[in-house]
């Protein structure tokens, strides 16, 4: 300890705050992460209050105002059955969203835990859980979904849940590898030294550590989720039509995109909105997580 | 408690691992004792086992045989650390401690220096009472010389002498008796090399703390020692008081290394002693002494079975056919 250290004590102490704030407060000097943060909210909000918000009913069908584009009555246009586009994405981010956060849940808590316990443990237990994946990832994701909602009958619960088990492999590879690398880490051993158990070892030590590749995989995997459920949807696996989806929206005005591209256009953009407020949010948690890159 | 029985007995100790091209030995057929509150220094070069020895002797890592005897906490009796339940050895972990080499990885990057001190206490529920682990933290942080400013700030904000200090703190908060010492300074520059280690000494003096101090370095084992054991391959070839081992050693190996020492005199001409060839591989070593393919004075006889450890002198132990009968 030098002189300054004792003469000047409160000069350079850090502010102590809760994990949470902590957090929050590197979040919010990233503006590309509160842009993406308002996104989600706003998507959100209207998936929640999606009655009072849209102007029309998602499913009344009205066969004088067919593929009608943008005007003042219809502001996003009318499909081929006359609903009213806008209307039909409010709701629509009830299912999207739901399905996109939750199959991404789904997948990373399963596919978390297995990956962390193969790579903390190694040996046998590895090698099996690691195999089971292998064959998991030798079938397509889209024909392992299908194949599962198709043993499961089409329901949104079920789609979500074969979304979610075809993308278990990939995160349990993603946390595997990421634990394997922290694991060998000097500081595992010293908390071993002080005698903390496994659990606490790989939920407050490897885990926090290995965070990052497991973020940018979450926000990138719910946009690959929305669009898996979209074209399950699209072969009738998933969401049955009259109720609205935006993948199935997108398929949908697939076939009228020459003449009127505008009912492709809006879905298309609500997915692609969601996907990038998602990873402007992610890379901006990515670095608030870490407290080496920012004060 | 008594003092005249050694603190720590050390039997025959083992640690093999296994290689695709055979079995390792890293320690091999150690035996050696420690008293309460002394410093025992392990030299020996990269490789030769030291660290593995240290954490053997508080089972970071399982032994493969042997035992490591630690005195129970009354004085009556001794603990087989190798040997003991997982839920033993929790408790066992208050009482035995580890220093580590680097302090650049040894600390989550991502706990503040606060948690990274709290830890141990939250692990082992020392404290019910927040107030109380408080004051004890702020206690620790002033014991090794930790500002209070620095309390919310993360390893990657300090330089390397103020994370050793946070490593010191964590193997201390437990209060224990033994702390094996991993090459705490080798990472650090010299001046603060200096603070460490006089940190360190001043601790054991207070506390009664006893170490296992390992390093390369033999100007700062000759430093902080009571007695130094040197590692060669595996093995302890030379085990003495700290001044009889400089003054007058008795291994090949140890002459060796004690030649190498710079001597900061324009008058002193020292014999360098250059050793030839490379230290032999660990794995599958044959049943000879292990620096017979490198020892100037190596005779048929080094060549078929290891010499043992033997009490040449009193307090002076070395493996060497030859001991004392060398120039």
């Amino acid at each position: 300890m030098n002189d300054t250290e004792k003469i000047v004590p409160e000069l350079t102490k850090r502010k102590r705050r809760g994990p949470f704030m902590e957090v929050l407060y590197r979040l919010a000097k990233s503006p590309l992460a509160m842009f993406g943060l308002a996104i989600i909210a706003l998507l959100v909000f209207c998936a929640i209050f999606a009655e009072v918000i849209a102007p029309y009913s998602p499913i009344k069908q009205d066969l004088m105002h067919m593929f009608e584009t943008p005007s003042a009555e219809h502001w996003l246009g009318t499909d081929e059955f006359g609903r009213d586009i806008l209307s039909r994405l409010i709701y629509g981010a009830r299912v999207s969203l739901q399905v996109g956060f939750i199959a991404v849940g789904i997948a990373l808590v399963t596919g978390g835990m297995l990956g962390a316990v193969s790579g903390y443990y190694s040996g046998w237990l590895d090698n099996s859980i690691m195999r089971v994946m292998d064959v998991l990832l030798s079938i397509p994701q889209t024909l392992l979904a299908i194949a599962i909602v198709a043993a499961l009958g089409p329901s949104l619960m079920n789609l979500m849940i074969a979304v979610g088990i075809s993308a278990v492999p990939t995160y349990a590879r993603i946390v595997r590898g990421s634990v394997l690398s922290i694991r060998s880490m000097e500081f595992i051993e010293a908390a071993r030294a002080v005698g903390s158990s496994d659990l606490r070892i790989i939920l407050k030590h490897i885990l926090p550590n290995s965070m990052a590749p497991i973020i940018v995989q979450s926000t990138l995997g719910v946009a690959s989720a929305i669009l898996n459920a979209a074209g399950l949807s699209f072969i009738g696996l998933g969401i049955q039509p009259p109720n609205p989806e935006w993948g199935a929206m997108l398929s949908g005005g697939r076939q009228y995109i020459r003449d009127y591209p505008h009912m492709t256009l809006y879905p298309g953009l609500a997915i692609m909105l969601t996907i990038l407020a998602l990873n402007f949010l992610g890379d901006g948690l990515r670095d608030a997580l870490d407290p080496k890159l920012k004060r | 408690m008594d003092n005249n029985k050694p603190y720590i007995k050390v039997e025959n100790l083992k640690k093999y691992f296994s290689t695709k091209r055979g079995l390792l030995h890293a320690v091999d057929d150690v035996s050696f004792e420690i008293k309460r509150g002394e410093t025992l220094g392990l030299v020996g070069e990269s490789g030769c086992g030291k660290s593995t020895l240290g954490r053997c002797l508080i089972r970071l890592l399982d032994s493969t045989s042997g035992k490591v005897l630690l005195q129970n906490p009354e004085g009556e009796g001794y603990t087989d650390v190798t040997k003991v339940s997982a839920r033993e050895m929790k408790e066992l972990r208050k009482r035995v401690q580890i220093v580590f080499q680097d302090p650049y990885s040894c600390l989550n990057p991502r706990l503040s220096v606060w948690e990274l001190i709290a830890e141990p206490l939250i692990v082992n529920s020392i404290y019910d009472d927040k107030a109380a682990m408080r004051k004890r933290i702020r206690e620790l942080m002033d014991t090794v010389g930790l500002a209070e400013r620095l309390e919310n700030s993360y390893p990657h904000e300090l330089d390397g002498g103020r994370r050793q200090r946070i490593g010191i703190a964590r193997s201390l908060a437990l209060n224990p008796e033994f702390i094996v010492l991993d090459e705490p300074v080798s990472a650090l520059d010299v001046c603060i090399q200096a603070q460490v280690l006089n940190l360190l000494n001043s601790l054991q003096k207070e506390f009664n703390y006893t170490y296992v101090f390992i390093s390369h370095n033999l100007s700062v084992v000759r430093h902080v020692s009571d007695r130094i054991a040197v590692m060669y391959l595996g093995q302890i070839v030379e085990l003495s008081e700290y001044k009889e081992l400089f003054a007058n050693p008795l291994h090949p190996y140890t002459q060796a290394l004690l030649s190498a020492i710079p001597v900061a005199k324009l008058d002193v001409q020292r014999e360098r002693i250059i050793l030839e060839g490379d230290v032999p591989s660990p794995i599958e070593p044959p049943d000879a002494c292990r620096f017979a393919g490198r020892c100037r004075y190596a005779q048929e006889v080094c060549h078929h079975g290891t010499p043992p450890l033997t009490e040449f002198a009193p307090g002076h132990f070395v493996a060497c056919h030859f001991a004392g009968k060398l120039d």
